[in-house]
């Protein structure tokens, strides 16, 4: 891998989206509106401040999955990876490139709806706040991660596009949102213990009650980044150089 | 030393064997015209010589080296048949990327920008979006993206195809100059007009190569007057050919 290679391969994909306005648009307002509109449904109860930071985990994570396996299929349908892959260009250069871009928009996106929720509608957990904004960003990553490992399955945009409901609702059921996870039936309690999103969620819950549990915000974000990094890694290691 | 030596190459794809033990030699400093019908393996074998194209026997041997080897990835240009390019971003941008992933030294890269625009003649578009060329202009920078760096084989996938006669004409120009200069080029097309415009032809049928001649010779052969008549001769068998 080459540090070179990956930050060149980031400004380009940072610099195509630079050139789309609207994409950057929605990145940036549509988490806001939707902690907007949350904090709305729940005005003058006290139920915005009980979901409201797992949902700040969520939307962010949904958004960037996303974004990132939609233009990596792009990558491969427009002939560019094929004309990339004959390149002096390491496979983790271009998997990692796509990590970096994508994960600095994950940050301001995050970052930008997380100080909205706080500052803006006033959600109030019991966690510090810069705990909240940095869960928030490693959810983010994670949905690029789980973007860039899952696209390497998808031969179509329509195959991409279902890769949410397969691969991301039953994490979000299961995620301990509607059921806390412990009162799941023992094989679905077994099935979270392995899903990602239910560690991004544990960590909002605890910044949501318990204002001295950091050590255990950063254990679930440690998971939760393992997770991204072996993603990351896999959709590396499955792009073939050589097809068929 | 010849530029590419392909020996008994065989290569199926979606359970068709479309090369069935092809061989096949290209020789240094000439502009080589891989000249077949549609669906006849021209794109499969070149991407083959790229080394992007699973193969199932037979070997491919790049400038002295097997095809697809890290060493040969900056040495070898690639034109796929669809223009391959971020549509996205400027014509400049495009190139900037490709010739720094190339290895074009970062101070270098902005000559070697104005150095290919002036080569496709696309010196006036430079800061355009590729989104918003013409069908000819946009496959000029896929061709332009595979002269950064001034590679010593560039394989061109019907580089030609859909242009109008004049531009048609300068890039046989720019192919033969390139040829002068020390390249080898390997330039495919379905269009056996373009033979005249080539120093060696490679007649392809159905996998197999009917014919490896100069023009004059391949006419002398066949008796034909044109390449599409020595083409005809050459592949039907009821025909007044000569057998190759
Ligand atoms: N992605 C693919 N998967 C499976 N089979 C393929 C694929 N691409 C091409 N083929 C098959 O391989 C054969 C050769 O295709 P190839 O693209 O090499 O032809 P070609 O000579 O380049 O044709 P054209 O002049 O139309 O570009 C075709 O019969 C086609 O059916
Ligand atoms: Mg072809």
């Amino acid at each position: 891998m080459s540090p070179r290679l990956t930050l060149l391969t980031a400004g380009r994909v940072l610099r195509q989206v630079r050139h789309d306005p609207r994409t950057l648009a929605l990145l940036v307002v549509v988490p806001c509106v939707l902690m907007g509109l949350l904090a709305w449904i729940y005005a003058d109860t006290p139920v915005f401040d009980t979901i409201g930071a797992p949902l700040l985990g969520l939307f962010p994570f949904l958004v960037m999955f996303l974004v990132t396996s939609i233009t990596t299929l792009r990558e491969r349908q427009s002939g560019t990876l094929e004309r990339l892959l004959s390149l002096p260009l390491g496979k983790s250069d271009l998997v990692a490139g796509y990590a970096v871009a994508f994960g600095a928009l994950a940050a301001v996106q995050a970052l930008l709806a997380g100080a909205f929720a706080l500052y803006v509608v006033d959600l109030n957990v019991a966690g510090p706040a810069w705990l909240l904004l940095v869960v928030a960003v490693v959810d983010a990553v994670l949905g690029t991660a789980l973007g860039l490992f899952l696209s390497a399955f998808a031969a179509t945009e329509f195959q991409a596009v279902q890769f949410l409901p397969a691969f991301v609702l039953p994490q979000f059921l299961l995620c301990g949102l509607l059921v806390p996870r412990d009162r799941l039936p023992r094989a679905l309690e077994l099935a979270s213990d392995v899903m990602p999103l239910s560690y991004a969620v544990d960590a909002m819950r605890t910044i949501t009650t318990d204002a001295g549990a950091t050590a255990d915000v950063l254990r679930d974000m440690g998971v939760v980044l393992l997770f991204a990094v072996a993603l990351i890694a896999a959709g590396s290691a499955t792009l073939r150089r050589r097809t068929a | 030393m010849d530029a590419i030596v392909v020996d008994r190459l065989r290569v199926v794809r979606g359970g068709r064997e479309v090369l069935p033990g092809l061989s096949l030699r290209v020789p240094r400093r000439a502009v080589v015209g891989l000249l077949g019908p549609s669906g006849c393996g021209k794109s499969t074998l070149m991407r083959s010589i790229v080394g992007v194209q699973r193969t199932h026997g037979g070997t491919v041997d790049v400038l002295g080296l097997p095809a697809g080897t890290r060493a040969l990835r900056d040495r070898v240009g690639y034109v796929t048949q669809s223009p391959s390019v971020y549509v996205d971003l400027t014509v400049a941008e495009n190139l900037a990327y490709f010739a720094a992933v190339t290895g074009v030294p970062r101070g270098r890269v902005h000559e070697e920008v104005d150095r290919v625009l002036e080569l496709v003649d696309l010196t006036g578009h430079r800061s355009a979006r590729v989104s918003r060329l013409s069908g000819g202009q946009f496959s000029r920078v896929s061709l332009g993206a595979a002269l950064v760096g001034t590679p010593e084989l560039l394989v061109l996938d019907e580089p030609t195809v859909g242009l109008d006669p004049v531009l048609r004409r300068d890039l046989w120009n720019l192919f033969h100059r390139l040829a002068e200069g020390g390249a080898t080029l390997l330039v495919s097309s379905h269009v056996m007009d373009e033979a005249v415009r080539c120093d060696r032809l490679l007649l392809m049928h159905e996998g197999r190569l009917v014919a490896d001649d100069p023009l004059p010779a391949l006419l002398e052969r066949t008796g034909a007057t044109d390449a599409e008549g020595a083409f005809l001769r050459l592949v039907e068998p009821a025909g007044t050919g000569v057998a190759p």
